[in-house]
This record gives C-alpha cells, structure tokens and sequence, in this order.
C-alpha cells in the first residue's frame, strides 16, 4: 500500500536535495534524479514540497515527472532488470530474449516479482550494440545475453536478495 | 620493471566481463609472483574482440582477444606477457587490418590513453587545438570550423561554423555551448565511447566552441543510460578544473568556461535540440516551434550553440591542425572523417572512423565480415530508428549525406544495424511506428495521433487484413507525418515505415511495385 505521509527519514533525505538544488538555473530534473538515486522513486507525496520549493505548480512536477522514462512515482523492486527493445538488439534476437525474461520471472514490464526483488523495465538503447542483445541491471549493462547467461544474472540477484 | 597490461574499462567491455578478466589477470600474476601493472584504458572499439588483453612490448603493443575470465589461465600458461604463442593472439594491436585501414582523428587516442589521465592527454596532443584557438579572435575560430567543412554530426549535418558564426554574431549578455549527449539512435554508441574513453577531447571542443562564440557557460545533456559516462566526465571535468582549463580564467587568459553535466531521464526526444533545451530548463521535453533558432534565442532565452558530442570533439583536431588537414578527407561536401558504428547481426562490430565515401558494402563485409549468423544480409538500417532500411541492392551507396538522400535515406549519426534474412520487416516498420508512439512529445498531431494510428494499421497488413487498402493508408498516413510534424520523430518516421515496404513489399503480403516515396 502507498504511504499517505513521507516517513521522517524521507523528508529529511528529499529537504536536503531541495536546498541544494533550488537556486540551481533548471533545477527540476537534477533535483528528481538526486531524490530517485536516493530513494529508488520520487514519490507523489513529495511533489508539492518540490513544488513550493521551485515556485512551479504540482501539476508541473507531476507533468514533469510523467513525462520521462526515467522517473518512477512508485517504489519499484530491490533491482531494476532493463531490456533493451531497440533494433540492434531486435536483430541479435532480443524479442525471444524478452518473452524468456517475463516467462521466468512471471511478470510483465513496469511490474515488480512477487517477492519485491525485480522489476522489469523496458528501455530504447544502451549504448552497447556492438555487442547486442543487452540487458541493464541498477548501473552495469551485459552484452551478449541468451537465455542462459540471464537465467544466471536473475539467479544472482534472487540469492544476493 | 612491472610489465604494463591493459584492459579496457569502456562499458561495452565491462558487458563482456572485463573487469572479471582484469581481477583474473591481477590473481593469477599475484599466484606465479610475476610483477605486472594493470592499466585500465579505454577501447579501441573493436568490439568484436573484447575483453582485448593487450601487452606493452619494445615493438608495441600486442592483443590478446577475445578473451573470458576462463582464458586467463591458458595466457599466462603459454608466457603472454612474453609474446608468447596462444590461440587467441593478435599480434601488434595497431597493425590489425580492421584498425589499420580506419583513419582515425576524433578517436585518436582511443584504447592508447587512460580516460581520465590528463596528462596522458596532454602527452598524446591534447589542448593543441586549444592553444591555437586562444590566438585567435572569435571570428577566427568560427571561420576554421568553417573551412574544415565540419557538418553536424548528429545527423542533421548542418555546417557546424555557420551555427557557430550566428551565435556569435547575436548580442547577448550571456550565451551557452549545450552539447547534446543524448545519443538515444540504435546502433550508435560513439558519444558514449568519446565520453568514457576520451572526455578531455569534448571538454577542449567545448571550451574552444565557448571562445568561439563568447559563451561562458557550456552544460553537457548527457542521457541517463550512460551512467559510466557520467562518473567519467564527472571526474574528467574536476581534473580539467584543477588544471586550469575551466573556471573565470582558463589558461590566464582572461576568458571563463565553467561546464556542468546534466542528466536526461529517458525520453528519446529530448535529442531534438528544442526539446533538450526545455528540458535543460527542467521542463517537460515538449519540442519548440522554430523560429526563433536556439542559435539567437536557445536556453533560458539566450544565444544557444547546441553541437552533439562527435561534432565538439571533432573541434580540438580541426584547430590543432588547421582547416585543410582536416578538409582533405571526405568526398563531396561531406567532409572529414564519420564514425561509423557497425552494429545488430554482424561478426565484426565496433567502431571505424573513415573518411566520407567508403560504401555500405565494404563496412558490411570488409570490416563486419558479414552476418554473425552466416545467413546472408537482408536490410541494413542507418541512421537510427529514424533511418531507411536499405537492401542489398542499395549496399554499394558510398558513405555521403548527399548520396544517401538521393536514395531518400539518411547517415545521421552514422550507426549501422544489419538484420539477416530471418527479420520480417512489416514487424519492423510496425516498431516504427509504435516507438514514435513511446517517445512521441505529443505536441503536434501527426505524430501523437498518427503514430498510434500507425500501429493500428499495421497490425491489420500483419494479419493479412485488407492489404492493399491499409498499405494505401499507410502511404497516406505517412505522407501527413511526413510533411506536417513539428520536428524529425513525427517527420522521419515514415523513412524506415516506406522504406520497408518499398523495399521488402511481400513481407507486407502485397506485390507492391517499388516506388519512390
């Protein structure tokens, strides 16, 4: 269930970002990303406390937040598991590669494993098509990736957890 | 002495496990008590044989690839770091074929210099181009970019001086150099390597693109899917910093440079240069109507040069060596050198930098050596997700952004993604239209509405419903996208949709007469 109030140590974390960031020119999004590195999400209850913050109106942090990829409004899985969707990968097999994944992990993307360990997203392009198909797991990607090496990847991660 | 052994810490070898064959190289030196150094530096870009072990010697250095954490043994079983013989031994690096026949000027130093080593840098001609720039007036500058011939290379190929020159001749109190670092095309990732691997060269670009036009504050929007990159030009920026290449008085010549990175979050249209500035002003990335250009009134309102990161690190060797040096390569009035970015279902990936004018064909088979899979090339896609596929037929098309839009498609930023026989390409020009519909800013209606539309109507060809009439739609559907976008998403998206069924009509299930769009 969502939180209706942000926990004290939230609050704490997202008023410290505020008062580094808001003089900043553009301050919006370096503000988001530093309140998602932290906290994994930038929740929805914090948005009118950015919003006084950057004198904008809580339909804009809302707009702005909505409107890329990146942001999540709700607190995702331990991991983030990304699958790169593009043509370079498409090439190299990536949509098989993507029906194996949501097949072992039972889940669909935008959704988190029943056990709160994976959440699976997809993404357009990492940078790595010389080595396609790749996946991202948090900050590292892996090229090359059959069903095998994922199986192994999401092994990995559900024993670490 | 310690013998030096490099690994690579670019990304795309860390994907391929190059720090395990590093700490695997590290242990096993430590367990034979052999006094090695690991140097961790960037990539060569020959993807296709990373993790690339590589050894200093006398004569230079020599490769190792590709190899696992599992081969690490074997080499230093058969006395690598000796020279010894090995089955996975390249001999010299620099004599190999593939590397030998690039002509390499914006990746020069790439997979020779530590990323983040500014005196390396320095060692290896970096800030020439800098040190020239600041005997020079702003005019000066602006007219060598000029005369080098350097046209956007993030795929609108528009002539990088005469951007600079009207940024320059706008008044303003304050100006910006943005480097757009959004690379979001498929099949490209030549930003990403300049930028883990190289990132005082666009750091210099910028600095010298701020002489050049009075701008004395540079931002790079870099996307937030590079996050190797972050920390690199993080680091890179202090040290040039420290040095004195940034801050109010770079090298004590009285002009100020400050740079700051700021991250994307994810939507591809923030590539669009409008759209980056909005969101640079931590707005929704919604696409500007143009005029005003960015040029006279870009960020914050202010005189705005927003070059992507090839074309700024492509500045500092144009100013080292003059116009004309870099002039001479190229055909036509396609300039220079391109860094192609080979990618998708072929043997031989990675990065050549050639001149303007090598063909399709030589990439994909001299250099790609054909299709990973063994079977037989069906479509090729420059460009990004924005460029034609091009068939077989079209292969011996020379690398040229005129001779590329007389076949009505694109260079952009120079990525190419091959696709064997097995690809459907009704599936592919379906994709098309529904990754319009992901990133589309939904400004204009051609491309928010017609994108989904798009996949609509597609999804009827794909399951054989009234074929004829629905590949007329989308003909007409792709004429509106076409001629009444705001900017290139809505507007080039009917490339590869066209381009598909002109070229491969029967995986549309019609036997369309090619014709031209």
């Amino acid at each position: 269930m969502e939180d209706f109030v942000l926990n004290p140590q939230d609050y704490k974390i997202i008023n410290q970002h505020i008062l580094q960031y808001q003089s900043m020119p553009g301050a919006l999004l370096p503000l988001l990303h530093a309140i998602q590195d932290d906290l994994g999400f930038v929740p929805e209850i914090a948005y009118p406390l950015i919003s006084i913050a950057l004198s904008l109106s809580v339909a804009e942090v809302h707009g702005v937040v909505t409107f890329y990829h990146h942001f999540r409004s709700h607190k995702p899985g331990r991991h983030i598991l990304q699958v790169c969707r593009a043509e370079s990968c498409q090439a190299m097999g990536s949509e098989m590669l993507e029906l194996h994944i949501k097949k072992h992990l039972g889940i669909d993307f935008h959704e988190t494993t029943s056990d709160g360990v994976i959440t699976l997203e997809p993404i357009y392009c990492l940078g790595n098509c010389a080595c396609s198909p790749s996946v991202m797991i948090d900050e590292e990607v892996y090229g090359r990736v059959d069903s095998k090496k994922i199986d192994q990847l999401i092994s990995d991660l559900k024993r670490a957890s | 002495m310690s013998i030096k052994i490099f690994v690579s810490k670019d990304s795309a070898a860390l994907s391929l496990g190059a720090n395990q064959v590093a700490e695997a190289i590290s242990k096993e030196a430590q367990a034979r008590k052999l006094d090695i150094q690991i140097v961790r530096n960037s990539s060569r870009g020959l993807f296709w044989l990373e993790t690339l072990v590589e050894v200093e010697t006398v004569e230079g250095r020599i490769g190792f690839g590709p190899i696992n954490p599992n081969d690490v043994k074997s080499l230093f079983d058969a006395d690598f770091i000796q020279g010894g013989k090995h089955p996975f031994a390249l001999g010299l690096v620099s004599e190999i074929d593939w590397l030998k026949k690039q002509e390499r000027l914006t990746f020069a130093r790439m997979g020779i210099t530590e990323p983040t080593s500014i005196d390396q840098y320095i060692e290896h001609d970096g800030f020439e181009g800098l040190k020239n720039a600041l005997n020079l007036d702003p005019q000066g500058i602006v007219q060598t970019v000029t005369d080098s011939g350097l046209r956007g290379r993030g795929g609108a190929a528009f002539p990088t001086g005469i951007k600079w020159k009207t940024v320059l001749d706008t008044k303003a109190t304050q100006k910006y150099i943005v480097c757009n670092a959004d690379e979001g095309d498929s099949g490209t990732y030549s930003d990403r390597m300049i930028m883990e691997g190289d990132p005082f060269v666009l750091i210099e670009g910028m600095i010298i693109a701020g002489l050049a036009v009075g701008a004395s504050q540079g931002y790079i929007y870099l996307r937030s899917e590079y996050p190797h990159a972050l920390k690199t030009l993080n680091e890179a920026i202090e040290k040039a910093k420290s040095a004195g290449y940034l801050g109010d008085d770079i090298l004590k010549s009285g002009h100020a440079f400050h740079l700051e990175v700021r991250r994307a979050a994810g939507a591809y249209i923030c590539g669009e240069e409008t759209s980056l500035l909005e969101s640079l002003e931590g707005k929704r990335g919604l696409v500007r109507f143009k005029p005003p250009l960015p040029a006279i009134e870009g960020l914050f309102g202010k005189p705005t040069a927003v070059n992507n990161v090839i074309s700024l690190a492509t500045v500092p060797i144009i100013l080292a060596k003059g116009a004309k040096y870099y002039q001479d390569f190229g055909m036509g009035k396609s300039r220079g050198t391109l860094p192609i970015q080979l990618a998708g279902n072929l043997k031989r990936t990675g990065l050549i930098e050639k001149a303007f004018g090598i063909t399709l064909r030589e990439l994909l088979y001299d250099f790609g050596g054909g299709s990973l899979s063994g079977k037989p090339i069906k479509a090729v896609q420059v460009g990004g997700p924005l460029g034609a596929y091009l068939p077989e037929s079209q292969f011996d098309t020379p690398m040229d952004y005129e001779k590329f839009s007389e076949i009505w498609a694109i260079l952009g930023h120079g990525g190419i993604v091959a696709f064997d026989e097995t690809v459907n390409m009704a599936k592919m020009a379906r994709y098309a239209f529904d990754f319009c519909a992901i990133e589309s800013c939904g400004k204009c209606t051609p491309c928010r509405v017609g994108s989904t539309r798009g996949v609509e109507v597609m999804d009827h060809i794909i399951a054989g419903k009234d074929v004829e009439k629905h590949t007329t739609l989308i003909r007409d559907l792709s004429d509106t996208m076409l001629n009444g976008s705001l900017c290139g998403l809505g507007g080039m998206t009917p490339y590869p949709v066209l381009s598909a069924l002109n070229h491969f009509p029967k995986d549309f299930g019609v036997d369309v007469k090619v014709t031209k769009a």
